[in-house]
């Protein structure tokens, strides 16, 4: 065919699998092959050997006996070798097992009655309509049939129906019947007496699949394409594990024959037909459980048929769903809040190495010339040039001028990456597709690739030694695509909740926080240097100015020159209190957020304002002003956070987890009286006085009130460290804005961390009525029972050491459970879904075009286009239209 | 016999069988043919006590939070 003319797709009607005949195994074979060798002394290949040119070529020079093509065009064909005697082939071993069981051992017929036989085609043919899988129904006809003692159909000598015998199978090829082996002729010939109406109840198609072809007595060779030989630098040839397998076979095979012929005892005989099965069982399966596996020369177990196919390596996982790709680079990843969200930085060597190829045309040839001209050591250069016919050119230092000059429209320069470059940039496990976004790319020096540490929740990335990838694109059309659809701008609101994914994070927020909190006295130096790179031309109004008459700005008013125009909104601060009634505007805490046309009038930046998950504000201005306007919000808030957490500084130490001596004595008042009341509840418990909790039983009752009164006296002193700590301490920052950690975290290093548990209860194992042997039979109190009074920071004693080492195994080994389950969980869903697609007449369709929903989410809506689908968003429209209130 | 209608069940969706008329414009509108449609099968205990025959197609009305209410429609099959 001419490699030019483009291949008409064709449409696969159906596949049809079976077994192969030995009929078809011949008729496709293009010659027997009778000689182990393979290449003559002058290097020629043997004619009937396995190289044979007759199975394909792959010696440039050479034209295939067959088909008359040369190497690369030849497809390859096969050939067989007649084997002398039957043997079993191992990937249909469970098979025939079940089959000998289901059969009589004389008249080979299916042990069922002819009813149950009629029923169960019947039943088949039901399942085929429905086109569901008749698996289980088949095997249930194996079983019955199996269970059956005696032949429905024929009879022993003395007129008796014929007994089931028992077969006791052998790993991997051996059939045992009455403690005689079964040769395979002998099985050959029981599958052969079965009759067609008995295999089609087995589910086979018999014209497909006979049982006795799943016992060789013939074996195709596969063509020489398939298993080349390679030379060596010493001129040496190396063949194929294949190959090295079919000598094997064959040298036996002709063995077999010349001692059978020579009436060899038949001792001899068995052990080489042993053998011969041997050498087929490891040319199929090296890895058979109970083979040893045939090794080369050098001790290296051999690849056969099934080491190609099986495994993360293998052909289906390794060479068909995933294969290497080229344009691609991968680094360890580092954080730059300087870089927009939409940009990676990426090292220099990175940058020179990768391409773009630039079509010439008269507009561009001049550039290009400068390109080239530079070659591919000073950047930016090109590494490549395609000329007109087609040749590739490598750029070297000694051809770029001469190239450079000869370049015409027409031809390609692969060119060097610069600035602005789209790239697509990724993250494994990438699980969603914000796991794959499209990067602007700027060359920066060292060897990390660098992002806006914004970006790292929808990758989940972190700088803990995570590595990238990256994907330079190669065509217009697929840099269009990347930039309109997975340019990390229109990615910021993920459809899985509607919401902002890509937003603040850590630093940004407790600088938003103090920035927007504490910060009452900016000078006009500290306002320009907190607003240097957010592009403001002026600054508002000054907030007052001070006894030198010097202005002095808010952070509130600094804040609002990264909001867009016109923006209003509301909402409750992460710091909120939750006080019975919310004040709103008027929150004391200064914990309620208003923002009216741009201008931050009350409350406090925060996690609920511009973190990822959950900025609001974030939120609002990309739902309202656009991608565009969105992405450089998030760049200015990186940028002011930055800054804003170094203004007031945020440390955090041990001597942060101090607490005053005061709370440290009210702590453990409230761990003492809680251990004493739970030694009060064991004693009511044991005086069989307490109180039965309905639906449980007096010991879960007091399991549950101990975990509920140690669970409270935790939290209290939780409180009274927090208390004495006050937001001035950066853990409390961290944990009440949202930037890191919790209150929790904070009460289990500062005051107490709590009772350890095991699915949820306290811990009981260990010996016998008692977690560790100090402890009395049968104590229930706190202590024994892995309750650790004491903080990280004061340090734990042994018994408690020990009880937090139980309970922080759990959670590791819950980890990585829920990790393994939820991956196969995910595999299989997209697996089944990966081919739906919504219509242009919203309708979710199969590829066959059977429909799956009527409209996309039976709501046709977009949750990144619409506002949480609450009645407030048209509300708020009709507001800003009209001017007027809607209910 | 059965003495109450799994109709009346709060969790089971209003079901109907469509006219051909209404059939056709279905199709029509979807641009398919019948059996693109999704299943349903006769011995679904729905379609039972609503009597279809095989070749009708059943009309879902399910209550949706988001789109107040959505259609769904299901080719009833032999099983
Ligand atoms: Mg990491
Ligand atoms: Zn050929
Ligand atoms: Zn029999
Ligand atoms: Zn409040």
């Amino acid at each position: 065919m001419d490699k030019n003319m483009p291949s008409i797709p064709k449409r696969i009607g159906a596949i049809k699998f079976g077994l192969i005949s030995p009929r078809e195994i011949r008729k496709m074979s293009v010659t027997a092959v009778i000689t182990a060798d393979t290449y003559d002394d002058d290097g020629y290949p043997i004619d009937m050997g396995l190289m044979d040119l007759r199975l394909g070529v792959i010696d440039p020079g050479l034209k295939c006996k067959t088909c008359s093509s040369r190497a690369g065009e030849c497809p390859g064909h096969f050939g067989h070798i007649e084997l002398v005697a039957p043997v079993i082939h191992v990937g249909f071993n469970k098979m025939i097992r079940k089959t000998l069981r289901a059969i009589c051992p004389k008249c080979s017929r299916l042990m069922l009655d002819a009813a149950k036989k009629a029923d169960s085609l019947e039943q088949l043919a039901k399942l085929k309509k429905m086109g569901h899988l008749p698996n289980s129904h088949i095997n249930e006809i194996y079983k019955e049939a199996a269970k059956t003692k005696t032949c429905p159909y024929c009879y022993d000598a003395d007129g008796n129906p014929t007994k089931k015998t028992v077969i006791k199978f052998e790993k991997p090829v051996e059939y045992i019947e009455n403690g005689d082996k079964l040769t395979p002729s002998e099985i050959r010939d029981r599958f052969e007496n079965i009759p067609d109406e008995d295999v089609r109840v087995f589910g086979m198609d018999p014209d497909n699949a006979r049982p006795e072809w799943m016992i060789l007595t013939v074996l195709p060779v596969p063509p020489v394409t398939v298993r080349p030989s390679i030379t060596l630098e010493s001129g040496q040839r190396s063949e194929d594990d294949l190959t090295h397998k079919l000598v094997d076979i064959i040298r036996i095979n002709q063995r077999f024959q010349e001692n059978r012929d020579a009436g060899a005892p038949q001792l001899i005989i068995e052990d080489l037909w042993e053998l011969l099965q041997y050498h087929v069982t490891t040319f199929f399966d090296n890895e058979v459980s109970g083979v040893p596996p045939a090794r080369h020369r050098s001790g290296r177990p051999l690849k056969t048929l099934s080491q190609r196919l099986k495994g993360k390596e293998g052909r289906f996982r390794g060479s068909l769903s995933g294969k290497r790709v080229n344009f691609s680079a991968r680094t360890v990843i580092s954080p730059d809040p300087n870089l927009s969200i939409n940009e990676v930085g990426v090292p220099l060597p990175i940058a020179k190495q990768m391409t773009i190829p630039v079509r010439i045309i008269e507009r561009n040839i001049d550039l290009m010339r400068m390109y080239v001209a530079r070659g591919k050591e000073t950047y930016p250069g090109a590494n490549y040039v395609i000329r007109v016919d087609e040749r590739r050119i490598k750029v070297t230092d000694l051809n770029c001028e001469e190239l450079a000059e000869k370049l015409e429209v027409g031809s390609t320069v692969e060119r060097q990456l610069i600035d602005g470059d789209i790239v697509l940039f990724n993250r494994q496990p990438s699980l969603h597709k914000m796991s794959i976004m499209a990067h602007n790319i700027k060359v920066l020096p060292n060897k990390t690739f660098r992002l806006n540490p914004c970006v790292c929740p929808p990758y989940n990335a972190d700088f803990d030694g995570d590595e990238m990838n990256m994907h330079v694109l190669q065509t217009e059309e697929s840099r269009a695509e990347a930039k309109i659809l997975m340019q990390v701008q229109e990615n910021i609101l993920s459809p899985r909740f509607g919401g902002p994914i890509i937003g603040g994070i850590h630093d940004h927020i407790s600088g938003m926080f103090l920035l927007t909190r504490n910060e009452k006295f900016i000078s006009k130096n500290g306002a320009l240097e907190l607003l240097r790179k957010a592009d403001i031309r002026e600054l508002p109004e000054p907030a007052g100015h001070n006894e030198d008459g010097a202005p002095y700005w808010n952070g509130k008013q600094i804040f609002s020159q990264i909001l867009p125009k016109g923006l209003e909104l509301e909402f409750p601060a992460k710091v909120c209190f939750q006080c019975e009634t919310c004040k709103k505007g008027d929150c004391e805490n200064d914990a309620y957020v208003v923002i009216k046309d741009g201008e931050l009038i009350k409350g406090t930046i925060d996690e609920n304002g511009i973190g990822a998950f959950k900025g609001l504000v974030l939120d609002k201005v990309v739902k309202e002003y656009g991608t565009t306007v969105g992405a450089k919000f998030i760049d200015d808030v990186t940028r002011l956070a930055i800054r804003g957490v170094m203004r007031t500084g945020l440390s955090f130490g041990i001597a942060d987890e101090d607490v005053p001596p005061e709370a440290k004595i009210e702590i453990n008042d409230v761990m003492d009286k809680a251990v004493e009341e739970v030694q009060d509840l064991i004693k009511a418990y044991e005086a069989k006085e307490l109180e039965q909790l309905p639906g449980r039983t007096l010991a879960e009752t007091i399991e549950m009130l101990i975990m509920q009164k140690l669970g409270k006296a935790r939290d209290s002193t939780g409180q009274i460290a927090g208390n004495h700590l006050g937001l001035e301490n950066s853990a409390v920052i961290m944990a009440k804005s949202g930037a890191r950690g919790s209150m929790l975290n904070l009460t289990q290093m500062a005051a107490c961390v709590g009772q350890q548990a095991v699915r949820g209860e306290r811990i009981k194992r260990g010996y016998s009525q008692r977690t560790l042997p100090h402890f009395a039979k049968g104590d229930l109190a706190a202590d024994a029972h892995g309750f650790v009074k004491a903080s990280y920071k004061s340090g734990l004693n042994p018994t408690e050491y020990f009880f937090h080492a139980i309970g922080g195994r759990e959670g590791l080994v819950d980890t990585a459970v829920r990790t393994s389950q939820s991956g196969y969980l995910q595999r299989r869903l997209v697996n089944a879904l990966q081919d739906l697609e919504v219509q242009y007449d919203r309708s979710v369709r199969e590829t066959r075009g059977v429909i799956v929903q009527f409209k996309y989410g039976e709501d046709g809506i977009d949750s990144t286009k619409s506002d949480y689908s609450k009645p407030e968003a048209v509300h708020r429209i009709v507001r800003a239209v009209t001017g007027k209130e809607v209910n | 016999m059965r003495k109450f209608s799994l109709l009346d069940h709060n969790s089971v969706p209003k079901h109907e069988i469509i006219q051909e008329n209404e059939v056709k414009s279905l199709l029509d509108k979807y641009q398919i043919e019948k059996g693109q449609l999704p299943k349903i099968k006769q011995s679904d205990p729905v379609i039972k006590e609503l009597g279809a025959s095989v070749g009708d197609i059943a009309k879902i009305t399910r209550n949706s939070q988001t789109a107040g209410e959505s259609l769904y429609y299901r080719l009833v099959i032999d099983d």
